[in-house]
Formats: structure tokens, C-alpha cells, sequence
């Protein structure tokens, strides 16, 4: 059994960040995952942007912790090397009346003191994005809006904690609870057990059955899907800022994103789902995404499309978040319907949760040795010519090229195993192999041949992302 | 850094990149290949049935047989290989190339070459170039992936298996998935017509009673984690007809739906490529549009056979002798694709050299006739008794075609199946 004073349900960038929070302070900290690697859920996908506070009211107390998470991304990324770009954002209006919201939005972002906001003529849309379609007639911009790699924002995010003492634990699928002392007992469907004075419940889209096994509020999370298309870093479609068209009551529309490694991203759809594991993508909703994203920019093809996905948002049906301390079970932190803008908010939900933690009672002491720097890792595609030189002189593997889309070498994907990435689909997150245009094709059963060597396991023990999904099923 | 000095750069170690490189060598110039693989031979060594060479070698050869007499011949030559080495980029100025390299012995090594031979080959479409819907489980694959596991690796990647695209590798991994023990339950077209050659529906369905699908999607994949089955609708007309879509239970889905030439690093070097085959526009001495880059094999159009390929990158090789020797064609005339024509391969022809046109057609005729017109004058009429967009044609040009060809330089020689 584990002791620890504080768990969090739930390795997604909300429990990420409030562990990472919760590390600079003496506190035993554990973080239960139930999938095989972190950042398997919501997190890893969305839109990966982090939002200009324009979309809503202060009123909200997702609005509050947009704005404030927005202004946290530049020191984060300085101490935690993830992919992060502050490219700008465009609400594209394509007709006349459409720029009364427009009028609106740049209102509430003024408001909410959103940097640099600007309403824009159609000229202006023009010099900031060429590529629009040229029935824009105006628009937004807002350039504290950018972009962010949300899993591996998530990875840096434990791997920080983990290094200041919080301990992981995967494949932790929480079933049973019961009061222990002033806190909980904790127990996993395998049978691990894990005693915590404190709860966090972060758990994405299955907070409301993680509050019910904890015997606390009863809420519903509706999972709402969103479909997405991801186009080849080769499209002429590219735009250099995060395209908005003017959102609708239920979402912030499609939108067609500049990915900060390269590739194009097109999507979301919104459509409220019942399955809380239904991840599948639909041939009616294709055409609609890129019916929507043609309408911004018209270069976007069908053709350049390297993969799909979809990701769930889990959203409460009064659409805020709710981050509070449980009526119910007075060591219970809820942190719950973190949807849009949950990314752009994780880091002020980490020092929010912190500060809930310190009103519900827990002892919060700084630690003299908090190190908040993680190590960064070479990726070889981004040395120029001289430094990758010597990195191969130093490390040879460097020189052996896996994944030839990205251009990621054998010594990336060895560092993923080594920080605790060991499926397929952790191997890619973590490096970017098989994330490229041939999804896999050539360095696929590379990555398995690596996996084996690295970590002992056996071929049919080889995973895309855990439990159920092997990859090979015998040997000739 | 290393730096090297060679007449030619050959990137690329497969059949076009060795055979390229032999008849460099062959014209007395210092000759090397870069080949990111730990072997020569590209994607032969994991086609281990049999039918290559028939041209090539007058023998029926597997795949690593076929490699091996051109490996041999490279290991009797001094023509330099590098081995696990990926080039990364590829300048060209009035100077020269210059062929960037990732070697795990050197490092960064830098070639300056006159002339450089792009011999890429070609990649797999995959699941999302044809944007299946549904979920995305283990157990998706290319069809050159699985062969890749089945006969190098030695692993099986699953039992009860749908094919998808009736392309020659899905069909010959058909084959070989029902010989290593799984059940190949289907081969789904969406074509009314096979895309791979009739020898191989023959062999690897027919032999076997593996059912094909002509007319008929994957409409979607399920499974959670692994894949569960698949759901296949008919198409009348070219139109999905929902009411009669049916499943199949498998764990496996390997995907045969095309070949793309693997041209990004010729992109990086600003050459120009073809829309209709993603491969690089070339000359009649295959020649890109970037003076001394040149291009063969399936990194410039895909072929259905290796021996077409070597044949290709020979003639390929010859050429760039040529080019370093200063002798260029005087007369080009460029070549249209005409009716039913999807592209031919060069792009202009020499009236003064007359050589081999690849061409692909766009329909699927028996007693077709192939014509070749300059400026609206039948130079060439050729009979064919059968002709598919998968089964590549050759036309081979004499001397005599060519005898009382007066081009003028803004003639155009268009090639028509009817």
C-alpha cells in the first residue's frame, strides 16, 4: 500500500499540473493513472491551443483561469522544453453581420485584458494571413493566443513532478473507496491500494463516477466529441496564426491550426456523445470539417490528410469548470468539466487546486530543494548541421534515423523508453516517430524491435497504448 | 564533419539506386550510394516470393535473389556504399551538389558531387490518405508494413484478416498471411477492376478461394483497442449503397491502396514534380528540372515491375555519363499525355536518341491501340490486346520511327489509347 498525504485521480493536464504545483511543497504526492502512460485521455486530443481570452466572460471562472494560465506557458516552457508557440489567433469574419460578434468578442477581451487584441479590417486579416479565403471582411486578432503540443506539454509536466517526488502510478484504474482517517483508501481494480489524507479528482471525463465511487457530489459529465483531420507539414494550406471562424452557442467552430511542429490540424466538431469511450471519426463529419476550414482558408485538401482522430471533452452541463472543495467530503478537491479552455487553464488550475488544498487543511511548506528545470532532450531535427555533428560524435545513434517523415533518431526513441513511455503510441508522443506522413509505415516495427531491447518485455507484450491493443500475435 | 568528393551521388540503395550506380561506374565515374537501411536492396529483400528478373535476368528470381546479383556485382565494382546513413538535404548550385548526410561512423558527412541520382523509391498510402472512418485500434496496417514483419522480422500480426485494395503487395501478403496460418477472410476493391496484376489474382486469390470485393469500401473500422471487424459497402455506380453494407469479423486490416513516390527531399531541393505521377518531371535524359539531379526507379513514377526499374535506372545512368561529359540532346520535343493517357514517363523525347516511354492509361480496354502523334501525325500505332490502369505500358521507338520525324521546337508528341 502506498501513504501518501495527497492523490490525484487522473494524469491528464489538469492532475499534471496541480501534481507539478504540489511537488514544490513537502508533500507525499501520488498521481494514479488509469491508461498506460499519462496524457492518454482529453489531453492528448484536442486543439492543442492555448486560448487569447476573448472566447468568454470573467464572469466564469474558466475565463479567470484561461487569462491567468495563458500568462504562465512562457516560464513553464522555459523550465519544461515543450513545444510551445505564441503565433497569434484570427476570429475570421466572413460576413458583414458577423463582425457585430466580432465587435463583441474584442469588447470581452478588452475586458478580460486579453494582450494586444485588435479588431481588424479586411486589409489588415490580409497582411496578418494571407491565405484567407477573400470573402473575410474583417476579424480579430488576438497574439497572446498560440499553440502547444499537449502531450508532450503533460509528458514535461509529470516528468518535473516525478523528478520533485510525486510518484506515478499507471494502469491504476480507481474502483473502490472508503474513508480512512481524515481521508481515503483508495483501491484499483487490480488491487492496489493507496491511503491519502487529500483527494484530487481529476479525472477528465470520469469525474463524475470517480466523485460517486469517493461518495461524494453527484454530477454528469457528457462527453462531447471533437473530429479532427491532420494535414501534412507539406500542405499549402498553412496558415502562420490559429484560424477562428465566429463561434456558434455550442463551440468555438472549426478551426484550422498551424501545429507548432509543422503540420496543419482542422477541426473540431462538437457533438454530445453517450459512450465516454466512443473515439471513432465519421465520414459525414469530414466533409463538414472541411467544408468549414475551406471557408477560411480554401487551399485546405482532403488530399494532404495524414490521419484523423477524435477526443472528448468532458463538459458539465452548466458548461463552467468546477474546481472546488466537496461539499461532501471536506479532503475531496473536485476538478471536474474541464473542457475548453482546460489546456490554456491547467496552469492556473495547479496554483487554484494548491490554494483549495491549503483552505481544506493541508500543510503547505516550500521545499528548499525544488528543482523546476527538467533535462531537455536533443531531437536531432532541430540541430543545425555543426551541432548535430557533435551530437553523433558523441552518440551514434543520433545518426540512425527511424522515423524518416519526422526525422527522429534511435537515441529519441531510447529516451522516451527511459523516461517511462514503453507503447507504440507513448514512443510516439514523446518523439514524434510515426507521426509523419507515412504513419508508421517504415519505422513501425523498428520502434517495436527497440521497445523489445530496451525494455525486456516480450514481442506480443509490445502495445499501441496498453492493455488490449498488441501488435503482433505470434512468431513464425 | 567529413567531407567527400564524388562525380556522382546515387541516393538511394535499392534496385534503381544499384543499378544506377553499376552503369555509372560503368562510364568511369567515382560512384556512391547512400542507403539509409543497414543493406542494399531496398524493399526487394522482403518480397520473398518469386516472379522478378523475368526481363531482367531471362529467370524467374525472389526478391533477395534478384538484390543479390546486383549487390554482387556492386561488392566486385569500386563503387563506394554507405550503409545507415540518411541524407538530410540536398543543395544544388552553379558550383555543384551538395548531399548532406546523418552516417553513424562519420557523423555529419558532406558530399560534393557533379552529378546526383535520386533513387528514393516509393512509400504506402495509408489509412489516412483514404480516410477510413471509425475508431483507431492496434492492428491497422500497410500491407508492406506486415510483409516487413512476416518475412524479416518473423512476426505475425494477426489472424483473421481484411485486405483492403486489391494492389499486387496485398494481394501477395493474401498469400502469405493464409500460409503462415491466419484467415484471410476478404480483399476488399473499390475499383470494378483488379489493381494488381492478373498473375497475382490468380495465385494469391483464386489458389487460395480468398474472396474479392470488387466495387466495394471499407466504410468503417471498430474495435476499441485492437480491431474487432470491419464494415464493407458496396458501391453502385461509384455511389456507397448503405442499405446493403455488411461486416466482417477480423483483428486485422492491411491496407494495399497505392504507392507514392518519396520525393520530399527532392522537394527540398526546388525540383519540379509531376502532379499525375509524384515523381519528378523529367527529360529525355531523365534529367530533372535542377540541372544534374537526376531521377528513376519508383521515386519517379511507380512501376509494377523491377525489371523495369533496372532497365530505367541504367538508361538513367548512362545519361548522367553524358551529362558530366558535357554531350546534352540537341532536339527535345515534349510529350503530352493524350487521350486515356495518365501520364508518360520521360516527359520529352529525343528525336535524335530514340528510347523507351512508360505510359499508365486511365481505362480498362481489350483490343486497345496505342498511338503516338507528332503534331497531329501518327508517328507510331501500336496494337495491345489488353490494357488496365495497373499494368504498365512500353513503347520502344526505332530508329526507323524516328527516321523522317522533322520536330520543330514547339512540337508535341502526344500518346493516345483508344
Amino acid at each position: 500500500m502506498t501513504k501518501s498525504d495527497v492523490a490525484i485521480i487522473g494524469a491528464g493536464v489538469s492532475g499534471a499540473s496541480i501534481a507539478r504545483t504540489l511537488s514544490a511543497y513537502e508533500l507525499s504526492v501520488t498521481l494514479l493513472e488509469k491508461e498506460a502512460d499519462v496524457s492518454f485521455g482529453t489531453s492528448k486530443a484536442n486543439s492543442g491551443i492555448v486560448h487569447g481570452g476573448f472566447h468568454h466572460n470573467k464572469k466564469y471562472l474558466k475565463t479567470r483561469l484561461e487569462i491567468r494560465g495563458n500568462l504562465m506557458f512562457d516560464r513553464l516552457q522555459r523550465e519544461l522544453d515543450f513545444p510551445f508557440k505564441r503565433c497569434g489567433i484570427l476570429v475570421a469574419a466572413l460576413k458583414e453581420e458577423e463582425m457585430k460578434y466580432i465587435d463583441h468578442l474584442y469588447s470581452q477581451g478588452v475586458e478580460n485584458s486579453a494582450i494586444g487584441i485588435e479588431m481588424c479590417s479586411r486589409e489588415r486579416m490580409f497582411e496578418l494571413e494571407p491565405k484567407l479565403n477573400p470573402d473575410v471582411v474583417g476579424g480579430l486578432y488576438a497574439p497572446g493566443g498560440g499553440i502547444v503540443e499537449p502531450y508532450r506539454f503533460v509528458f514535461s509536466l509529470v516528468e518535473s513532478a516525478q523528478k520533485n517526488g510525486v510518484e506515478l502510478l499507471t494502469g491504476f484504474k480507481v474502483s473502490r473507496s472508503q474513508p480512512s482517517g481524515d481521508g481515503f483508501l483508495i483501491e484499483a481494480e487490480d488491487g492496489r491500494r493507496v491511503q491519502a489524507n487529500w483527494v484530487v479528482n481529476a479525472a477528465g471525463l470520469y469525474a463524475d463516477n470517480v466523485s460517486a465511487i469517493l461518495g461524494a457530489e453527484e454530477f454528469t459529465i457528457t462527453p462531447r466529441k471533437g473530429e479532427y483531420y491532420l494535414l501534412d507539414r507539406l500542405t499549402r494550406a498553412a496558415p502562420t496564426r490559429v484560424l477562428f471562424p465566429v463561434p456558434t452557442k455550442i463551440s468555438k467552430g472549426m478551426l484550422v491550426i498551424p501545429t507548432v511542429e509543422g503540420t496543419v490540424l482542422v477541426g473540431p466538431t462538437a457533438d454530445d456523445i453517450e459512450d465516454k469511450e466512443d473515439l471513432a471519426t465519421s465520414a459525414e463529419n469530414l466533409d463538414k470539417i472541411f467544408d468549414s476550414a475551406r471557408k477560411m482558408i480554401p487551399t485546405v485538401s482532403q488530399n494532404d490528410v495524414i490521419t484523423s482522430f477524435a477526443g472528448l471533452r468532458p463538459a458539465l452541463a452548466e458548461g463552467d469548470f468546477y474546481i472546488d472543495i466537496s461539499k461532501k467530503a471536506p479532503h475531496l478537491i473536485q476538478v471536474a468539466g474541464i473542457q475548453s479552455p482546460g489546456l490554456t487553464a491547467s496552469p492556473a488550475i495547479g496554483e487554484y487546486v494548491k490554494d483549495l488544498l491549503k483552505k481544506a487543511g493541508c500543510r503547505l511548506t516550500e521545499k528548499s530543494e525544488y528543482d523546476p528545470f527538467v533535462e531537455k532532450v536533443p531531437r536531432i531535427r532541430d540541430l543545425s548541421h555543426y551541432d548535430a555533428d557533435t551530437l553523433i560524435q558523441k552518440n551514434p545513434d543520433y545518426a540512425h534515423i527511424v522515423c524518416r517523415c519526422e526525422e527522429i533518431s534511435e537515441a529519441e526513441i531510447v529516451e522516451a523508453i527511459r523516461r517511462g513511455h514503453t507503447t507504440l503510441d507513448g514512443v510516439k508522443y514523446f518523439t514524434r516517430a510515426g507521426m509523419g506522413r507515412c504513419q508508421g509505415g517504415f519505422c513501425s516495427y523498428r520502434i517495436i524491435k527497440i521497445l523489445v531491447r530496451e525494455t525486456g518485455m516480450t514481442y506480443e507484450q509490445v502495445t499501441k497504448r496498453g492493455a488490449g491493443s498488441s501488435l503482433l500475435v505470434g512468431r513464425l | 564533419m567529413k567531407e567527400l568528393e564524388y562525380d556522382v551521388v546515387v541516393i538511394g540503395g535499392g534496385a534503381a539506386g544499384m543499378a544506377a550506380a553499376l552503369e555509372c561506374r560503368k562510364n568511369g565515374l567515382q560512384t556512391v550510394i547512400v542507403e539509409r537501411e543497414e543493406h542494399l536492396g531496398g524493399i526487394l529483400l522482403q518480397c520473398i516470393h518469386n516472379g522478378f528478373g523475368l526481363q531482367e535476368f531471362r529467370q524467374e528470381l525472389t526478391g533477395p535473389e534478384f538484390a543479390e546479383e546486383f549487390i554482387r556485382q556492386i561488392r566486385d565494382s569500386d563503387i563506394s556504399v554507405l550503409l545507415g546513413t540518411t541524407v538530410i538535404d540536398l543543395v544544388s548550385d552553379a558550383t555543384g551538389k551538395e548531399v548532406f548526410c546523418y552516417s553513424p561512423e562519420y557523423g555529419l558527412v558532406k558530399f560534393n558531387a557533379r552529378a546526383v541520382v535520386l533513387a528514393m523509391g516509393c512509400r504506402e498510402r495509408n489509412r489516412g490518405n483514404i480516410r477510413i472512418p471509425g475508431t483507431r485500434p492496434a492492428g491497422v496496417y500497410t500491407a508492406g508494413l506486415a510483409q516487413r514483419l512476416v518475412n524479416i522480422e518473423g512476426y505475425i500480426p494477426g489472424k483473421d484478416v481484411v485486405v483492403v485494395g486489391s494492389g499486387d503487395i496485398g494481394l501477395i501478403m493474401a498469400r502469405r498471411m493464409t500460409w503462415v496460418g491466419s484467415k484471410v477472410h476478404a480483399v476488399i476493391e473499390i475499383q470494378p477492376y483488379p489493381s494488381g496484376l492478373t498473375r497475382n489474382i490468380v495465385q494469391c486469390l483464386n489458389d487460395f478461394e480468398i474472396p474479392l470485393y470488387l466495387s466495394h469500401v471499407v466504410s468503417r473500422i471498430e474495435g476499441k483497442e485492437r480491431v474487432e471487424k470491419v464494415e464493407v459497402t458496396p458501391l453502385v455506380n461509384g455511389i456507397p449503397d448503405a442499405d446493403k453494407a455488411f461486416e466482417i469479423p477480423c483483428d486485422t486490416l492491411l491496407l494495399s491502396v497505392g504507392l507514392i513516390p518519396e520525393n520530399e527531399l527532392s522537394k527540398k531541393a526546388g525540383i519540379e514534380l509531376s502532379p499525375q505521377t509524384g515523381g519528378a518531371l523529367v527529360d529525355s535524359t531523365m534529367m530533372t528540372s535542377v540541372p544534374g539531379i537526376f531521377s528513376c526507379g519508383n521515386v519517379l513514377h511507380v512501376h509494377d515491375l523491377v525489371d523495369y526499374v533496372a532497365e530505367e535506372a541504367r538508361r538513367t545512368g548512362s545519361y548522367v555519363a553524358s551529362y558530366l561529359k558535357g554531350k546534352q540532346p540537341q532536339r527535345q520535343v515534349r510529350i503530352k499525355a493524350g487521350a486515356n493517357v495518365k501520364y508518360v514517363n520521360p516527359g520529352m523525347f529525343n528525336p535524335d536518341k530514340p528510347d523507351k516511354l512508360y505510359l499508365r492509361t486511365l481505362i480498362v480496354k481489350n483490343n486497345a491501340r496505342l498511338e503516338v502523334k507528332l503534331d497531329n501525325r501518327v508517328v507510331k500505332s501500336v496494337k495491345k490486346n489488353h490494357v488496365q490502369p495497373s499494368e504498365m505500358i512500353s513503347v520502344k521507338f526505332s530508329a526507323r520511327d524516328v527516321a523522317d520525324m522533322q520536330p520543330t521546337s514547339d512540337s508535341v508528341m502526344e500518346v493516345s489509347v483508344q
